[in-house]
């Protein structure tokens, strides 16, 4: 069965395990989370549920439309709402996706976005090599050839540049699931996740 | 709602840790697993390093073991030490102790501390 939940990035710790050896971790404040709509082949093509984080909001952040629409499940405010993909059998509007919910899973996959880097060079954005320092070498940091001359007479599409650098979505898959607490509300998985301490995250995991 | 990841590293950390410091002389009782079977060992040595902080702090202890320098590392917060025991307390002037490692026999010892 797949859940899904929304969370925010508290921070990374480490953990001691049975074998006693320290794993990283990071802790995640997850939901809790209210199911707002249900989407079905026969009204929207598709299966679906829609989630919402259920956080304080400042009063101008919902809107009238939101309010409606909060109104069917019952909440009074949310921070973020995402679409999950399935049928998520049993969980009509209004119900509540707590971090309680992950357990007895082993693997999830957390969807974030990445720390904003600004406009980078290749160097750091791609990993060039860039040329000698010193010793009369007039290449540094610059890219090298990007294409030929007149013929093609253009660059290709997809040539690795400088440019913006992270800030975007980023997945990663199949990190362990090491803790479940939820009395605090918190999920504590194996490594690394995208974005800075207090990001928007959502978890996916299959049972 | 919990704000901070924190409170995780205030539950896990140990609270029957003595206080000491670098150039102090522990004992430390490490737990050894062999097979399925669990003993103690213990590592006596003079502490020449405390790193990092809160949950991730380590200690570094030198000893000379025939003849040879052992240095091992212990989480301090690590569920592998059963306990530690403070034998000695050193006269130093630094925090860490490195040094230690380039010395020999006399000139390797680390003076008592005296409270007077």
């Amino acid at each position: 069965m797949k859940i899904g939940i929304l969370g925010r990035k508290l921070g990374m710790t480490q953990v001691f395990d049975e074998g006693r050896a320290a794993v990283p971790v990071t802790v995640i404040a997850a939901g809790p989370c209210v199911v707002l709509q249900r989407k079905s082949p026969d009204t929207d093509g598709y299966h679906a549920i829609q989630i919402g984080l259920v956080e304080k909001v400042g009063r101008r952040a919902v809107t009238k439309p939101l309010a409606g629409h909060l109104k069917k499940a019952g909440a009074s405010s949310v921070k973020a709402v995402r679409e999950l993909r399935g049928e998520f059998k049993g969980l009509d509007v209004g119900a509540t996706i707590a971090a309680g919910a992950f357990e007895g899973i082993t693997t999830v996959d957390v969807v974030g976005t990445s720390k904003g880097k600004g406009f980078q060079g290749v160097v750091v954005r791609h990993h060039f090599k860039g040329g000698r320092a010193t010793h009369g070498s007039m290449f540094h940091r610059a890219p090298g050839s990007i294409g030929a001359s007149s013929d093609p007479s253009r660059v290709f599409k997809g040539l690795r540049m400088g440019g913006q650098m992270g800030s975007g979505r980023v997945t990663v898959k199949n990190l362990k699931l090491i803790k479940v607490d939820a009395e605090n509300g918190t999920l504590l998985v194996h490594g690394a996740v995208p974005g800075p301490r207090g990001a928007l995250v959502l978890v996916h995991g299959i049972r | 709602m919990i704000k901070t990841a924190d409170y995780l590293d205030r539950a896990a950390m140990r609270t029957d840790i003595p206080v000491f410091k670098a150039g102090d002389t522990l004992r430390v009782h490490v737990k050894v697993r062999e097979g399925d079977k669990e003993r103690i060992q213990v590592f006596q040595g003079v502490v020449i390093a405390r790193k990092h902080g809160g949950l991730r702090e380590t200690l570094t202890v030198r000893k000379i073991s025939g003849g040879i320098g052992v240095e091992r590392i212990f989480p301090l917060h690590s569920p592998i030490i059963d306990r530690i025991e403070l034998v000695q307390e050193g006269r130093t002037r630094r925090a860490k102790l490195y040094y230690l490692r380039d010395r020999k026999g006399k000139k390797a010892r680390i003076e008592e501390l005296r409270r007077d």
